[in-house]
């Protein structure tokens, strides 16, 4: 690889994440400005976030009870199997019940809003919403957006709940009751886990709807176009889930000294 | 006359990845006098509606409606002068997730003036002008090609805008959907709306409009009217008029 082609492929990458930028910006200028299309974004919220519960939970309930199993057989020799509710819970609603319920609703809705968004750009769809005088970003990206900022939250800790009862299933295989069960959580995580827990997915669906909508907001030609481009829309909100949540991780690691 | 009731693009150059699509163009659409931009399919005349309503942005050159210059403005400065242009796009562009009915009313929805008593009073009249009053609540996806057009139209017609764009309005009809539109934009035309129209459909062109501009290689290369076109002895415009066998893969 020659540096005129390394040279190309680094404006692009710059060129795009200052595109991204000026989109997340004149998003968050106009997201509390009249119209705020509260229809639209109804149906946003059942449409990406209410289709999604059922995922969620369905990762949620496996993911809990691997966690536990995992645990169990760990713990058992140290005749410790009580904990095992506090590291579950520890796991799931700090690391990966934010990470996995992202993760799945980035590859299922992620790659929808940009397939949605690109349709309406290859069929003129968006120039005629312009032409009639419509702020797309009001219309098309606010109201995911905020969809998405509200949803993924909830969805978390839907899936957060699952798992803990999914981890009982398997700790009362092991004879362990539900009171023992729930009070092993509070030993190992404070008020402030819970916190970060939600933080974190609200973020990752700030990335979510933001990459979605401006790989869909950018897409070009045609039918193969958006194909492409919600392949490229899911890989890229993935990877940034992940870096993401290690920066999170990292901050908030930091401020608790 | 070219004051301001007119549409104007001036010394206009448009690229896109290194490649001119326009180069230098002026153009001037005054009220009252129906145009069409003729030209081969990938010549840029959908580019051109575009750049007048100020979809793209030019590389150099400046785009005017009416007394305002639109060029390097970010569009909450021009969208109401925008207004008095609608335009009817190739495939129509009906918004999919909206039925018939809320596709026509969308702009007065959005500006939420009327009752919603009023708008359904105008969609419908709207809609019984290019006659598909039947289609009110089905989905775009439910009409055929012919009645997405005429639609298109609809939704253009109820904003009340004092210029049309068609954009291949013909493309892709059988005769009588192509007698249609033609039939439409002439009642339109009557009722004192000026079209422009970017087409390679000659005899739709010939029916609905006064004078022609040619576009070939990113360049104006004609302006006249239909005798002057066919006088012209410019190739590339004979070539379009009667292809020959030179025309064969230039
Ligand atoms: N976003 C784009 N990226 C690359 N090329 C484009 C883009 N938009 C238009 N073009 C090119 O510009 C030329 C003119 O396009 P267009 O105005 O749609 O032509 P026409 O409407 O006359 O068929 C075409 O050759 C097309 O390949
Ligand atoms: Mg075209």
């Amino acid at each position: 690889m020659n540096i005129a082609v390394i040279d190309k492929i680094m404006l692009n990458f710059f060129a795009e994440l200052q595109g991204w930028f000026a989109l997340a910006a004149t998003t968050f200028a106009r997201v509390f400005r009249r119209p705020y299309y509260y229809r639209e974004f109804a149906v946003q919220f059942d449409k990406l976030g209410f289709s999604s519960l059922f995922i969620c939970m369905l990762t949620g309930l496996f993911t809990g009870m691997v966690m536990a199993l995992q645990a169990l057989v760990q713990l058992k020799p140290f005749a410790a199997t009580s904990y095992v509710g506090g590291m579950v819970a520890v796991t799931m609603i700090k690391e990966l019940g934010p990470v996995l319920a992202s993760l799945m609703v980035a590859g299922r809705v992620g790659s929808a809003i940009t397939a949605e968004l690109g349709t309406m750009v290859v069929t003129e769809q968006v120039d005629a919403m312009r032409v009639e005088g419509t702020d797309i970003v009001k219309r098309l990206v606010a109201p995911r957006l905020k969809a998405m900022l509200l949803a993924l939250p909830l969805l978390t800790a839907a899936a957060d709940a699952v798992s803990l009862l999914g981890g009982y299933i398997m700790a009362s295989g092991y004879g362990i009751n539900p009171t023992m069960y729930l009070k092993g959580i509070p030993q190992f995580m404070v008020f402030q886990d819970l916190i970060e827990g939600l933080v974190k997915p609200t973020f990752f669906g700030f990335l979510i709807a933001m990459t979605g909508c401006y790989v869909g907001l950018n897409t070009r030609g045609g039918a193969e176009g958006v194909g492409n481009s919600a392949k490229q829309a899911v890989v890229v909100s993935s990877v940034l889930i992940l870096m993401f949540d290690f920066f999170l991780t990292k901050i908030f690691v930091v401020f608790r000294g | 006359m070219s004051g301001s009731d007119s549409i104007r693009m001036e010394k206009l150059s448009y690229s896109v990845g290194g490649r001119k699509i326009l180069e230098d163009f002026d153009f001037c659409l005054d009220r009252g006098v129906n145009r069409t931009i003729l030209g081969v399919s990938g010549a840029g005349k959908t580019t051109i509606l575009k750049l007048l309503l100020g979809l793209l942005p030019p590389q150099s050159g400046r785009v005017c409606i009416g007394d305002v210059c639109i060029t390097g403005q970010p569009e909450s400065i021009f969208s109401e002068q925008r207004k008095r242009i609608a335009i009817v796009f190739q495939g129509g562009a009906l918004f999919d997730s909206m039925t018939v009915g809320e596709n026509v009313g969308y702009r007065l929805f959005e500006e939420g003036r009327l009752s919603e008593g009023e708008i359904e009073g105008i969609v419908r009249e709207k809609l019984s002008f290019v006659g598909v009053e039947e289609a009110l609540n089905l989905y775009p996806a439910e009409l055929s090609g012919g009645m997405k057009k005429r639609v298109a139209i609809a939704r253009a017609l109820a904003a009340n805008p004092d210029f049309i764009f068609f954009d291949e309005p013909t493309t892709g009809l059988d005769p009588i959907g192509v007698y249609n539109i033609c039939n439409l934009m002439q009642r339109l035309q009557a009722e004192g709306k000026t079209t422009l129209m970017v087409t390679h459909d000659l005899a739709t062109a010939f029916a609905t409009s006064e004078r022609f501009t040619f576009l070939h290689q990113a360049r104006m290369i004609f302006e006249g009217t239909e005798a002057e076109m066919r006088a012209s002895t410019i190739p590339e415009v004979q070539q379009f008029l009667q292809p020959t066998k030179e025309s064969l893969f230039v």
